[in-house]
């Protein structure tokens, strides 16, 4: 499997993001002004503060070449995985539902986070501002009922105040998986858990 | 005449420029030797005295003088670190005072060649009953998050202290590891006559004009809020790019040499990398990328706006370089070139606007001699609030010397209290290297799997304590950081420091620095640790008088395998509880003596061999995987440490002090007694003999038991933790 791992002006995990994909297998990085995802199986759309995240974040980063390009792949059933400001990216360019808003706390927070799926719980550590999950409460209701929530905090663990403890969310297509948490720093038993491994199945699967 | 006073000269310096230039500068001559000649460029009260510190060892790749010093970590492979203050601008404006520190130790380190991997952060606070220290918390803390978080520098650990006499002039002091491959490093010295100088990173602005020589050579006071304009404003998006692109020149070899553009900026750094070099350099400032088209030349040369760099490049490579930084869409410019004339010329196109010896910038500042004097008594406040501390967590009525509620007056006490509330609003993790996060460990340990190894980083200070005794507490600084690196495996390779301390023409500051720095090389010395690098911000004073005289010391050592470190929690029901090295607890500048008023001049001499000793039997120990947890004796004495270790590791002990009665401590020193060199140790029983440690009891159960003699008592582990953890509702 090769992985592309998108890299932003202001990208700050995508090297992170290319050594969890090397474990899985090869990996390179995808300059914001390339198109050609030729060859590669899976997108990662890293963390970081893409263009500053001014504006809003990821709200410039979802109109760069390497961006239009992922969304062709994202429509042709390519797999595309958004971390943090990468989910952030996903949500502005429409291949997520939902968009990130500002912490409830108004700070920006990095801990080990406990979160649930439907195959177990995990530890994954999360390090975000914007991370409070929205989205009307009729499309939460879609979002549930359809199976699109891939991720929730575990009781009490939610750090930013996310609708209904919602970490992470896939398209309706299945292909497209976005998460505030970092499962790319979750890959190593010397640096924490090795959960994050489980995330990058997710994908595949 | 007069305005080279408003500047911060006094009148025999500027005859002395007369006297070096042959005639009176001009305007634009006048402002590039006043800041030269600051404090701040020039270290013209403190440079005499650094040269006692000892700077030579055999792992030393770069020492002072370069942007940061390295250290040599194999397999081709070096350390640059470096920690600097930017004390005065955080006083005026928290936020982007802290955030453009961190910016500027960032590009120290990667003016080097070497990728910044860790940002650690001292900082000190009036106490956090005032709305002003609240303010300058907040403030700082964001504004540290906000830089680091968005450059993808983990901020890997730090220490904040909250004392009376930082209420007006709080510290920021912030500390950058960097790592890079020796060969591919780079010095800041200008070369080859004829070369080009590229200005790289942002355009030039009319932000932080004169911020090094009216800020941070000059003590706060009044009318501090009309200084905002000299505070910088910091854009770590630009300085990301930057980043990015001056490491890909260096790793594509297209860079002669690198310096950064901080305190003085383009005056500053042409100077020093010509000074450096041997040579000269023109500059014509008509090249200068401005934000304001109507700049003059003097605002040009002086401009602190951030993200700037300055390089030296051969001519045939100047388009390769200026092809990479449109590629990291960072500006790039070569606005001028190095010469064999010794001048720095300053040109606006064809109009020379000034034209000034090197070595007359550089060198040329008179160096002072200190006055000191050292004070009769006790000059700081110290007001009694232990009843009301022991009161507010204890309950009314509990008496003020009840051992458990002076426990818990303790570990609630902001200088103890656990700060997760801050170092949370940092990114620790990005890079991958981060074995040990912030309060997992006495340091944070990140692993270097490119030179097979790890490395540790601490940095510390008590600015209490050296105003008890200058010279004892800047030993005891070095030895805590030591024994930090220890508690993780760790051996120290070098040592930066950055001495925050008062107005050096006052014969009581002047006393202490003299004497903290003898503290400083003699402790350094007898550890074999070389200072590879540092900073020096004085002045720092408020109407209420000086600050605690505050020497930081931030080390870094190295450790064989990151899977053998050890971290502060209790980790296994039933371990042994030990206590090991020269630990002599008195209530000397303790924590508790502080709440009680009592403060007052002297510390006993600690003795830095046999702490030394200790420190090398704890690191094997460590590395050989011997130890369950390993935490240095500090703030709060041997209570607060072992509820630290309890609280951290969610298990409860079974303490008895006696040992430490019988070398003649009363109850409370024993429990609540500071100096340096004790380590709080668990593991199995016969590990901690074999290594010589004194046993104390046992983890276990759900409360902290202690007794230390005669007296007992305990305390529950969640009653211990919410003290602990307390800090966030006296801030939020």
């Amino acid at each position: 499997m090769v992985w592309g791992v998108l890299q932003f002006p202001g990208s700050c995990d995508e090297r992170d993001a290319l050594r969890a994909c090397s474990l899985l297998g090869e990996a390179r990085l995808v300059w914001h002004e390339e198109r050609d995802l030729g060859g590669i199986d899976a997108v990662v759309v890293p963390g970081g503060f893409s263009y500053g995240d001014y504006l809003r974040a990821g709200a410039i980063a979802r109109f760069s070449p390497a961006m239009e390009a992922v969304a062709e792949f994202a429509a042709a059933g390519g797999s595309v995985l958004g971390i943090c400001n990468g989910f952030q990216v996903l949500c502005e360019a429409g291949l997520l539902p939902g968009a990130l808003l500002l912490n409830e706390t108004r700070r920006f927070t990095c801990r080990q986070l406990e979160l649930l799926t439907p195959r177990g719980g995990l530890s994954i550590p999360g390090k975000h501002g914007e991370g409070r999950y929205y989205a009307p409460e009729e499309l939460l209701d879609e979002l549930e009922a359809r199976g699109q929530v891939a991720y929730r905090y575990a009781p009490g663990e939610n750090p930013n105040g996310s609708a209904r403890d919602i970490a992470g969310v896939r398209n309706e297509a299945g292909n497209v998986l976005g998460l505030m948490p970092h499962p790319e720093h979750a890959v190593d038993p010397l640096t924490g858990s090795t959960d994050g491994l489980k995330v990058f199945e997710d994908l595949a699967r | 005449m007069g305005k080279h006073r408003e500047l911060g000269l006094t009148d025999a310096e500027f005859g002395l420029i007369v006297e070096k230039l042959g005639r009176e500068p001009n305007d634009v001559e006048l402002a590039m030797f006043s800041l030269l000649w600051s404090e701040h460029c020039a270290y013209k009260h403190s440079r005499k005295l650094l040269r006692r510190l000892p700077t030579e060892g055999e792992r030393v790749v770069m020492g002072p003088g370069e942007n940061a010093g390295a250290v040599d970590v194999g397999n081709g492979y070096a350390v640059a670190f470096k920690v600097e203050s930017h004390n005065h601008p955080s006083a005026v404006e928290p936020f982007q005072g802290a955030a453009t520190g961190v910016g500027g130790i960032l590009r120290d380190v990667f003016a080097l060649g070497a990728r910044p991997i860790a940002i650690l952060d001292s900082l000190r606070f009036g106490e956090l009953d005032s709305p002003r220290s609240r303010h300058l918390l907040d403030g700082a803390v964001r504004g540290i998050g906000h830089y680091g978080n968005s450059i993808g520098v983990p901020t890997v650990g730090g220490e904040i202290c909250f004392e009376p006499p930082y209420e007006h002039n709080c510290l920021v002091n912030a500390m950058c590891v960097g790592l890079a491959r020796t060969e591919e490093m780079v010095r800041a010295a200008a070369a080859g006559v004829g070369n080009a100088v590229v200005l790289m990173g942002a355009a030039t602005g009319r932000d932080g004009i004169g911020g090094a020589s009216v800020l941070a050579s000059a003590e706060l006071g009044d009318g501090d809020e009309a200084k905002r304009p000299t505070v910088q404003i910091g854009d770590p998006f630009e300085e990301s790019k930057l980043l990015e692109c001056c490491l890909e020149l260096l790793g594509k070899g297209l860079l002669v040499s690198l310096q950064d553009l901080g305190a003085a900026g383009l005056t500053s750094s042409a100077a020093e990398m010509a000074s450096a070099g041997g040579v000269g350099i023109d500059l014509d400032v008509a090249k200068v990328p401005l934000r304001e088209a109507d700049m003059e030349p003097f605002e040009i040369m002086v401009s602190e706006s951030q993200e700037r760099m300055l390089a030296v490049v051969e001519p045939a490579k100047v388009p390769a370089v200026l092809a990479l930084c449109e590629k990291w869409q960072t500006g790039g410019a070569e606005i001028g070139v190095v010469t064999d004339s010794g001048r720095i010329r300053v040109l606006r196109g064809e109009a020379l606007a000034g034209e000034m010896p090197v070595a007359a910038l550089v060198d040329g500042c008179p160096l002072y001699d200190l006055d000191p004097g050292e004070p009769e008594g006790w000059i700081y406040g110290n007001e009694d609030v232990l009843a009301e501390r022991v009161a507010a967590v204890a309950g009314e009525g509990t008496d003020r010397d009840d051992p458990r509620g002076v426990l818990l007056a303790l570990l609630a006490s902001p200088g103890v209290a656990s700060k997760r509330w801050a170092f949370e609003q940092y990114d620790c993790l990005v890079g991958s290297r981060t074995v040990r996060r912030p309060e997992a460990a006495d340091a944070a340990v990140l692993q270097l799997p490119e030179a097979g190894k790890a490395i540790a980083v601490s940095i510390d200070g008590n600015g209490r304590r050296v105003a008890c005794d200058p010279h004892a507490g800047t030993v005891e600084a070095v030895l805590e950081c030591a024994q930090n690196l220890a508690c993780t495996g760790a051996e120290p390779l070098g040592l930066t420091n950055c001495l925050n301390f008062g107005n050096p023409e006052k014969p009581a500051p002047a006393w202490q620095l003299d004497r903290a720095v003898s503290g400083l090389a003699e402790a350094c010395e007898a550890l074999g640790v070389p200072v590879v690098g540092g900073n020096v911000s004085l002045y720092n004073e408020g109407p209420e008088g000086p600050i605690y005289p505050t020497p930081v010391v931030g080390m870094v050592g190295e450790l064989p395998d990151p899977a053998r470190t050890c971290g502060s929690a209790f980790a296994r029901e039933g371990d042994a509880i030990g206590l090991l090295g020269p630990f002599a607890p008195s209530p000397a500048g303790s924590e508790l003596t502080k709440l009680r008023g009592g403060l007052g001049k002297g510390l006993p001499q600690p003795d830095v061999v046999a702490v030394a000793a200790a420190c090398a039997a704890v690191r094997e120990a460590v590395r050989a995987g011997s130890l369950s947890s390993a935490h240095d004796v500090s703030d709060g004495g041997l209570a607060c440490a072992l509820a630290e270790s309890a609280i951290s590791g969610g298990l409860g002990c079974r303490v008895d002090a006696r040992p430490l009665r019988e070398r003649g401590c009363s109850p409370e020193e024993a429990l609540f007694g500071e100096g340096p060199g004790g380590f709080l140790l668990s593991g199995e029983r016969e590990a901690l003999e074999r290594l010589g440690a004194v046993l104390l009891g046992e983890v276990g159960g759900t409360t902290l038991a202690l007794a230390a003699g005669d007296r007992s008592f305990s305390v529950d582990l969640d009653a211990a933790e919410s003290a602990w953890r307390s800090l966030p509702s006296r801030v939020d």
